[in-house]
């Protein structure tokens, strides 16, 4: 039930931003100042935003921003998680320590402190937040991988493999990899959950994605001027990045709960 | 236990050189000349220059290290650019009330997440318990930069009950208490309706409700005092979360914390005192996590032995 509310959600997401530049009537940066802050009707469901512009099209256009940052973020940190956390596990000894005292103090920053501080003073783009979110998003995979590579090395298949001549290389790739992949195919899931609300947080305080792209994070920084005269600058965007995170989170747990307990929790 | 405590604090202090090296850096990222980014491109050379000398930056590399480590152990985090003083003494003025903020929070989430997490479990299975599971589901999805606007325009805009933002009474703290307990609030509420459910299963449970006590006396007299460890285990680790929860917490109510300055510090470039806000919360996080391993030594001895 949940994995299917889960991937409804997101697919529905994922085809408005695809498609959603055919259907909508508007452009999302097409102004009609007369008409600023006018309230949701049937023309414009949502309403228009401080510049008039329609935020049912801006909503639809921040999708692709969202999903954009949550895909990258995603695949740059399970590249470089998986193979420092396959390599930690496997090879054990002072190359582990090295990896794993990067992770420590990786951890020792809360939440997305780190990445504030890295777009901070890297200039506040795009591009920066998706750096700024691998640098500390790739922990999380290689935290996973590596225990489950320290319980691979230990398998029989794998110590028949090395018996047999196989070389590290070989048998992280072929025998490690494989028997982490369910696991890392969740993390993956809820990570775009977690990237996504990380993106927009960033936008948020101004140093995320920069105007006039439209992001949702920086389309609810927007509305916190206008709470008084024009409170769905705040409700539509906010309603958008809960519905995917929690998209995302449906679908995370429910594959986790599908795949093998026990390999993930 | 002494040893214990030793082997804890030799095993933190790598992890806080780690940060402080991090933290370091942070200024050596700025993309062409820090001092110039502070000042502006239109800036005077001589003017850069001079803001150079005073950061230290003109000093090779390794110089500039040891300074920046020797000054953290003295307390010492230099100067803000844009206040011109010391960064401790911005940082301590605005403690108090991250402080009051982040303990008003935890308050909040804990007095909310027992009871539901509790009534929950007693009536598992039920409507009762979907309902308010289905509340810490939407708690834990919830933004706190969403939630924070949501609850300011229904009880400032709308009822016009509490104040919208600043500082000054009781009733300032309400809104950015709920906003940032929101989400611990949520994660407890699971946690205890699952920790609670678990000890019921325990014999001595069983034995109790055979005497004839009822399932909420038992839960409440019982059950729930051995299930608080690991309760008490998730508010040590959730400590973080709030801690970065602060920043935006802060931003949205105009609360006057460490957490707003440091987004005014990013925002006027004065990366000495963003250095300083950085270095101070991710210390603070360090230590109330090697708090909360200590704690656990002392309340199961053995976690001391492993």
């Amino acid at each position: 039930m949940m994995i299917r509310l889960g991937a409804v959600i997101v697919a529905l997401t994922v085809g408005a931003a695809v498609a959603g530049p055919i259907l909508m009537p508007y452009q999302p940066s097409a102004q009609q100042l007369e008409r600023r802050l006018e309230r949701p009707t049937l023309s414009h469901p949502f309403g228009l935003d401080e510049l008039g512009r329609d935020i049912l099209s801006r909503i639809v256009s921040g999708a692709r921003i969202s999903l954009l940052v949550g895909l990258s973020v995603v695949t740059l940190s399970t590249i470089v998680g998986v193979i420092l956390g396959a390599i930690a596990g496997y090879a054990g000894g002072r190359v582990d320590d090295v990896i794993s005292r990067l992770m420590d103090v990786l951890m020792a920053f809360p939440g997305i402190l780190l990445a504030i501080a890295l777009v901070a003073v890297l200039g506040p783009s795009l591009g920066n937040v998706i750096l700024a979110l691998s640098v500390i998003g790739w922990v999380g995979y290689a935290r996973l991988v590596r225990g489950q590579a320290l319980r691979a090395r230990e398998l029989e298949f794998v110590q028949a493999a090395r018996a047999l001549g196989a070389g590290a290389p070989r048998i992280i790739l072929r025998h490690v990899l494989p028997t982490t992949l369910p696991a890392v195919v969740v993390q993956g899931t809820l990570g775009m959950a977690a990237a996504i609300i990380a993106e927009a947080a960033l936008s948020f305080l101004g140093l995320g994605v920069q105007p006039p792209t439209p992001s949702w994070g920086t389309m609810l920084d927007a509305g916190r001027s206008h709470l008084f005269d024009a409170p769905h600058l705040t409700i539509f965007p906010g309603l958008a990045i809960a519905l995917l995170v929690l998209g995302f989170n449906f679908l995370g747990d429910g594959l986790r709960d599908r795949i093998d307990p026990r390999v993930v929790r | 236990m002494a040893r214990y405590l030793l082997r804890r604090l030799l095993l933190t202090l790598p992890v806080l050189l780690g940060v402080a090296t991090l933290v370091f850096s942070l200024i050596h990222l700025v993309p062409g000349d820090p001092a110039q980014s502070m000042l502006g491109d239109s800036a005077p050379a001589a003017d850069v220059a001079t803001l150079r000398q005073s950061l230290g930056l003109d000093r090779p590399l390794l110089v500039q290290y040891k300074s920046f480590l020797t000054g953290i152990v003295r307390g010492d985090l230099g100067k803000s650019f844009r206040y011109g003083t010391p960064v401790t003494r911005e940082i301590g003025s605005r403690l108090v009330r991250t402080i009051q903020l982040a303990l008003a929070a935890m308050a909040v989430a804990i007095l909310l997440a027992i009871p539901l997490g509790i009534v929950a479990a007693v009536w598992k299975g039920t409507a009762v318990d979907h309902a308010a599971m289905t509340v810490s589901l939407v708690g834990i999805s919830m933004p706190n930069f969403w939630l924070g606007p949501l609850l300011a325009i229904l009880f400032a805009v709308v009822l016009g009950w509490l104040p919208v933002s600043g500082t000054g009474s009781v009733a300032h703290l309400v809104l950015p208490a709920v906003t940032l307990g929101a989400a611990l609030a949520a994660i407890l509420a699971r946690m205890t309706r699952a920790s609670v459910l678990e000890e019921l299963r325990e014999l001595y449970v069983m034995a109790a409700r055979a005497r004839g006590l009822s399932r909420l006396r038992a839960i409440v007299h019982h059950a729930f005092r051995n299930s608080l460890i690991p309760i008490v285990t998730i508010i040590g680790l959730q400590f973080g979360a709030v801690l970065t929860g602060t920043i935006i917490t802060e931003t949205i109510f105009a609360w006057p914390g460490v957490g707003r300055l440091l987004i005014q510090a990013i925002n006027f470039r004065d990366y000495p005192l963003v250095q300083g806000c950085i270095l101070f919360i991710s210390f603070t996080y360090v230590m109330m996590n090697l708090i909360t391993d200590l704690t656990y030594g002392v309340l199961d001895p053995r976690i001391r032995l492993e």
